[in-house]
């Protein structure tokens, strides 16, 4: 079983397990900005709002992980020459892939994030914005101070469960030369092809011991969290 | 209800359309019909010049050699079957019995020959670079310093600019040559490294005709094996008879030269074509 120390040592699997849970983490942040602003768009009284959201939505939800994301090398990079890291850094390749790649799951998830929420808003009873616009409150304050505390606390399972799947999509950054997990496993694989199945599971472990215990936290907090009716 | 009735049909018609595919699959597989010994061959289907399905054609210099080796061995060209061999999948495909042999820029290694046995070595390769025609500033390894490479995510050729080049140079890595030839014609990158026969059939593809050139300093040593299942002696001996006697009657020649000679590539003349062949093991 040498591989799996060669794993830790030759290969540094842990530094690309980081590198994959940078990608997870800066992704999440980025895709719960977007889709909160889309999903506020969807629910927004303005039509053309509503429309933008769900075109938003539905556009990027059906296309492939793949395609965006070497969109965002091969199509914003090569073809309109946009570089998100200094050009004339030492390292401008892998942190431009880096950002690129970001972004492409960023815009991504966000369409998903933005459904997640959504589905929580109704789980908000109508009264309740009612109630709020009762007592005089515009529909921005009624987001903000009414509906969404409730959505997002309705809306955590779900979230948990895009997150899950931000974590194993996180992959795909690889094709555009993101030296994250997958990265990694594709060059052990090219040198240990004697072991490949070992290989293929140290990864799958890897990702199990990321993405189980997310679940497990998302599960019991929805649980705490949501709101007694 | 209608519409339901609609969907429901929509959906079984869909079932059974996928199940008639699976069947398909199977028969082929099976292999019926036109009488002769068949066989399955693993080639790459992505590689000009080397191994590339063009509609349900197969051209390159891995599946002319191919054809050459299966026709020695009593198989007609007719009765070949070529099967795509992705570089993490050929010691499965041939270890589970898949494929019988496997053309598909397979360089011999100690390791990989823990797994699988090789025939050949069919042709001697090296680690090159790819720039635009009308580069001068590149000239070979030693004048990368500073330059943007590109190459395949894992691939021996990525590890080894990690390697050797790590501290004076940027590697951009794809999961396709064609997206490191993509950003080599934008600008991007100044070089894309692999081995030269791969290299050399991107820069002669209709396509990119007089964009590109192969430097032409090699600095490794890929020697292009026959894959066979472990210990299959019986036909690596075949395999090696077959080889000589396309080197010998000049058939080698040709082949390279129609499918790689474009490209203004020279091989090691020392290595290529392959005078002596790996003892059977």
């Amino acid at each position: 079983m040498d591989v799996i120390s060669e794993f830790f040592t030759e290969y540094d699997g842990l530094k690309a397990f980081q590198q994959t849970i940078y990608l997870t983490l800066l992704s999440a942040l980025f895709a719960l900005v977007i889709g909160t602003a889309v999903a506020v768009m969807r629910v927004s009284p303005v039509k053309v709002l509503q429309v933008i959201g769900s075109a938003y939505v539905n556009i990027v939800r059906n296309t492939p992980l793949t395609l965006v994301i070497v969109f965002c090398n091969l199509g914003l990079f090569l073809q309109l020459g946009i570089q998100l890291a200094n050009p004339n850094s030492p390292t401008s390749i892998d942190d431009n892939n880096f950002r690129l790649a970001v972004l492409g799951l960023s815009v991504y998830h966000a369409a998903f994030v933005a459904e997640a929420i959504r589905s929580g808003v109704n789980t908000v009873p109508l009264g309740q914005a009612e109630a709020a616009r009762a007592i005089g409150l515009p529909f921005l304050k009624t987001l903000r101070y009414v509906v969404l505390p409730q959505a997002f606390r309705g809306a955590i399972a779900p979230l948990g469960n895009v997150l899950i799947a931000l974590t194993k999509n996180s992959t795909v950054a690889s094709v555009i030369g993101v030296t994250e997990a997958s990265a990694v496993m594709k060059v052990m694989m090219e040198n240990r092809p004697d072991v490949i199945f070992v290989v293929f599971g140290i990864f799958a472990i890897g990702f199990v011991i990321l993405t189980l215990p997310v679940g497990i936290l998302f599960t019991s907090m929805s649980k705490r969290l949501a709101v007694k009716r | 209800m209608r519409q339901r009735i609609i969907a429901a049909l929509g959906i079984s018609v869909m079932a059974a359309a996928g199940l008639t595919a699976c069947g398909d699959d199977a028969s082929d597989a099976g292999g019926s019909g036109s009488g002769g010994e068949k066989m399955t061959i693993g080639i790459k289907f992505d590689q000009p010049g080397l191994g590339l399905k063009e509609g349900s054609n197969y051209t390159g210099l891995d599946v002319d050699v191919a054809k050459y080796v299966a026709k020695e061995m009593g198989v007609d060209e007719g009765n070949i079957e070529f099967k795509e061999s992705p570089s993490a999948q050929r010691e499965s495909l041939l270890a589970n019995g898949q494929v019988k042999m496997i053309f598909a820029t397979y360089s011999i290694t100690d390791t990989r020959k823990e797994k699988v046995s090789f025939g050949g070595p069919y042709l001697t390769a090296g680690q090159d670079l790819l720039v635009k025609a009308d580069n001068t500033d590149i000239t070979g390894p030693e004048t990368l310093n500073g330059k943007k490479l590109c190459s395949v995510t894992g691939s021996t050729s990525a590890q080894k600019v990690a390697d050797k080049f790590a501290k004076t140079v940027q590697l951009q890595k794809y999961d396709t040559y064609s997206k490191c030839v993509e950003a080599l014609s934008s600008g991007a990158i100044d070089a894309v490294t692999t081995d030269n026969t791969i290299l050399a059939g991107f820069a002669a593809q209709e396509a990119n005709k007089g964009k590109f050139k192969v430097v032409g300093k090699t600095f490794s040593t890929e020697r292009y094996g026959v894959g066979l299942k472990k210990g299959d002696t019986e036909t690596c001996t075949k395999v090696n008879d077959a080889l000589k006697k396309m080197v010998d009657s000049g058939e080698w020649q040709k082949a390279f030269d129609k499918n790689l000679g474009t490209a203004g590539l020279t091989l090691d003349p020392a290595t290529n074509p392959p005078k002596t062949f790996d003892a059977c093991a």
